[in-house]
């Protein structure tokens, strides 16, 4: 019943202290250099876009197999070891060819080992039962790629969301191949959405001029579409890549000169530069393909060698293609296609809507518990209203020292951990009443009332702690605000309680040593 | 104001025999139950997006809603299965589309947004949602699993704080109140999502703790009153607790009145569910909960300081 001043100071302060940390969510900073924490508005309340997007590690996977079956032919014809029908097979994710000769197996097999590896223990090289050799990715190195590929796409996505100009962009990782996109304030994600969509592998690769080739290409070349399908019919490209996208340094969105048109500059690094000038110099005459993500954008004779080390895309754009064709190329590619999973978009009139109907049914709530409590319970119940308050600030408090994000589902948490929390303060005036029934003193039945209500008191928050940890845990989005906001809670509750109203109890009790207690 | 209480709920001196209607409340309870059982495998729930997969988009048009165009603007973008409907004012229009094998519900969503804004020029989009099919059946299986472990955690909470008498108890009785609570949904036809699993999760957590304040006076009680017949100490108990379990599931119920009245459509229907969830919970302790455990503790539960070994019991 007693309490030491150290410790009224201390509860007392920690309420203030709490007061004070709620006061960056109602004003201006007032001084630049002062920490100034406050609790995010969800997409819910403030209107915005929530994007789930999956990175597809299918085809990372298979581009990595396509790769190895290149360097493979490339490797036995160097050697001038036969092979046969080289396959690949994503599934089991290998790459297999017949040897010319089972003696050659051996030495196909120790030619082959010696292949370049981005990780170690990448792949093994494997004789195989029916005599045919497997190049065999292993499945850590598949792991590995995929968590630097996710690693690398929300770097990506980061600057290419960053050149739009959105405000606030948050981007994370979410499990091993998602990544979450949020976009406070743009409702229609539409135009973001073709931006992620679209990986922006560009290469520039040589056009077969053999017609025969168009009906029927040889190993080492394939049928592009065109962009355009007005243009025609797909051509048959060369896989090599004479010159890659990743080498470009700037790209811009420009008007051509000579036709008007709108057109992406863009210019090489030293590698690219000198790669481009070696290619357009040896092949003055040829058509050279300008491939964006399998597709050809254009294909122009080369007329003389560009050694400069810049050009120019002319693709029929418009400005906005040409303006995000040209972010995408400064941005980088994706290392992997992004899909669009699950979208949610809240338009800014609804969020304000639920600010209100969240900001009323808030105060409402309270003021209807606040009464409640005070024709029930008398002077205890004000001073349980008085917890009430101070816990209500110190949920705020450090929501917003978390920098938390408050949803919809959180406010109702709010509201329900109010209606909850005066449950101690019952269980304590209810024990009080029966110990005064009994016949004991009022400082006995003080006393008693707050040693036999604690024990109950923790037991039923331990439960609902529980429940609630389980539902931050495995919920998502909205859900894990409103787990938060009343674990929070459950905290300030017990705080606000066990502490503070009971100390107003006994600070009251002590003046003025009354013969009967209010109950 | 400053003074005495104004009001209570019961009379210090109640002996209200509760235990009397032990049978009936067990009878009432099992039927409800077996007819939420029954509705929920027929018709069963509405799931939500969260659950279902799809999209929503709901649009506020400029002027009343043109169903006929809307559909039609729709049709022309070869999406004939949509479900339209109004809801509150005329001129809010709720759009639905059940995912089914099309993996593109994003590039949907966005078509559907076009083309209601383009059939009725000024129309706001409220909102617009696409749940993918494979990250739907995701959220279903997180949603049980929450659900699930906390059950789950709760019964081992009670076990090792109550006997085991207890605990059954009360995870028995936890579990009527969720299939009551699923009728509830299934004859109101409030969506069943992310949101319904915490409300859910909410209303367990509510009622195990009104179950926890009526077993602790048991226990005080079974060590206070050595003889008295389990019968008349679980009555004399929630007598004692009748005021407090009264209180607090009021204060509970006024907190979340509002949110159902004025929350919106997000919050209503989750705010409705704990209003009803409330109201079983705190019904179950007594008319469930109690019965349960003077079937299974008579003769069985420890009496006395002799035989009471759990330290937790010298705590309160």
């Amino acid at each position: 019943m007693y309490y030491s001043r150290l410790k009224l100071a201390s509860v007392l302060g920690v309420c203030l202290l709490g007061l004070l940390l709620c006061l960056p969510n109602g004003m201006r900073k007032p001084f630049p250099s002062i920490p100034w924490r406050q609790i995010h508005l969800g997409l819910d309340l403030r209107g915005g876009s929530y994007l789930l997007m999956q990175v597809d590690l299918k085809s990372l996977t298979h581009d990595r197999l396509q790769t190895l079956a290149e360097n493979t032919r490339d490797t036995l014809l160097k050697s001038q070891l036969g092979y046969q029908n080289i396959n690949v097979d994503a599934d089991k994710n290998t790459v297999s060819f017949q040897p010319r000769d089972a003696a050659e197996a051996d030495t196909d097999v120790a030619t082959l080992d010696k292949l370049p590896r981005v990780v170690p223990n990448e792949f093994s090289v494997k004789k195989q039962d029916d005599g045919t050799i497997a190049l065999v990715l292993s499945a850590d190195a598949i792991k590995a790629r995929a968590r630097e590929a996710v690693t690398q796409s929300i770097e990506i996505v980061r600057r290419r969301i960053d050149g739009t100009g959105a405000v606030d962009p948050e981007i994370t990782r979410q499990g091993d191949d998602r990544i979450v996109v949020e976009l406070p304030g743009i409702s229609d994600p539409e135009r973001i959405k073709a931006l992620l969509g679209t990986t922006a592998k560009m290469t520039f690769r040589l056009v077969d001029s053999n017609p025969l080739h168009a009906t029927y290409p040889p190993p080492g070349v394939s049928l592009v579409p065109m962009a355009n399908p007005a243009e025609g019919g797909p051509l048959p490209v060369f896989d090599h890549v004479d010159v890659d996208g990743t080498d470009l340094t700037n790209a811009g969105a420009v008007i051509d000169q000579q036709t008007g048109e709108w057109a992406v500059s863009f210019s090489f690094d030293s590698v690219g530069t000198r790669a481009f000038s070696s290619v357009t110099q040896t092949n003055v005459g040829k058509r050279f393909a300008i491939v964006l993500d399998n597709k050809v954008i254009e294909a122009p004779v080369i007329r003389t060698p560009i050694t400069g080390g810049n050009g120019q895309i002319t693709g029929g754009f418009d400005a906005q293609k040409a303006t995000d064709l040209a972010l995408m190329l400064r941005a980088g590619a994706l290392p992997a296609p992004l899909s669009v999973v699950e979208q949610r978009s809240i338009g800014p009139s609804l969020g304000a809507d639920s600010i209100r109907a969240g900001i009323l049914s808030l105060g409402v709530g309270f003021l209807l518990v606040v009464v409640f409590m005070v024709l029930f319970y008398g002077r205890f119940g004000w001073y349980a209203d008085i917890a009430l308050l101070a816990n209500l600030v110190l949920m705020v408090a450090i929501l917003s020292l978390f920098e938390a994000t408050l949803t919809l589902p959180g406010m109702a948490g709010m509201l329900l951990t109010l209606g909850m929390a005066v449950d101690a303060n019952i269980l304590i005036n209810e024990r009080i009443r029966e110990e005064v029934a009994r016949g004991r003193t009022p400082l006995a039945a003080m006393q008693t009332g707050f040693e036999r209500a604690t024990s109950t008191i923790v037991d039923s928050n331990a439960t609902a702690f529980l429940a609630h940890v389980m539902l931050f845990v495995f919920g998502t989005g909205p859900v894990r605000g409103f787990a938060l906001t009343i674990t929070i809670g459950i905290a300030t509750t017990l705080f606000t309680t066990l502490l503070l109203s009971r100390m107003l109890m006994a600070r009251w009790y002590a003046r003025p040593r009354p013969a009967s207690l209010p109950v | 104001m400053f003074g005495r209480p104004l009001l209570r709920f019961v009379r210090k001196d109640t002996q209200i025999n509760f235990m009397r209607g032990r049978y009936m409340g067990l009878i009432v309870s099992a039927v409800l139950s077996i007819a939420s059982i029954i509705l929920f495998f027929h018709p069963g729930l509405t799931l939500g997006l969260d659950f279902r997969g799809g999209i929503v988009v709901e649009a506020k048009t400029s002027g009343p809603a043109d169903f006929a165009k809307l559909r039609s603007a729709l049709a022309a973008q070869h999406i004939s299965h949509a479900s339209l409907q109004a809801f509150g004012a005329p001129d809010d229009v709720l759009i639905r589309l059940d995912a089914g094998d099309d993996q593109n519900t994003d590039a949907v969503v966005d078509t559907v947004r076009r083309a209601v804004t383009e059939a009725q020029p000024g129309t706001t989009i409220l909102r617009a949602d696409a749940v993918g099919a494979s990250v739907s059946a995701e959220l279903f299986r997180n949603g049980m699993l929450a659900l699930g472990l906390s059950l789950a955690m709760i019964l081992v909470y009670i076990w090792f704080r109550f006997e085991w008498e207890f605990a059954l108890s009360a995870v028995i009785t936890l579990v009527l109140d969720l299939t009551k609570t699923m009728g509830f949904l299934v004859i109101t036809g409030f969506e069943f999502d992310l949101v319904m699993v915490a409300a859910i999760l909410t209303i367990l957590g509510y009622s195990t703790n009104d179950k926890v304040v009526v077993y602790d006076r048991v226990r005080e009680n079974l060590r206070k009153y050595r003889t008295m017949p389990l019968i008349d100490l679980i009555n004399l108990s929630i007598n004692e607790t009748l005021n407090r379990t009264l209180g607090t599931s009021s204060t509970v119920f006024l907190a979340a009145l509002p949110l159902a009245l004025w929350g919106g459509a997000t919050l209503s229907g989750f705010a409705w569910t704990m209003l009803f969830g409330i109201v079983v919970g705190t019904s179950s302790s007594i008319f469930i909960a109690a019965p349960l455990l003077l079937f299974m503790g008579e003769g069985r539960l420890k009496r006395g300081a002799k035989a009471g070994p759990a330290p937790a019991q010298q705590k309160s």
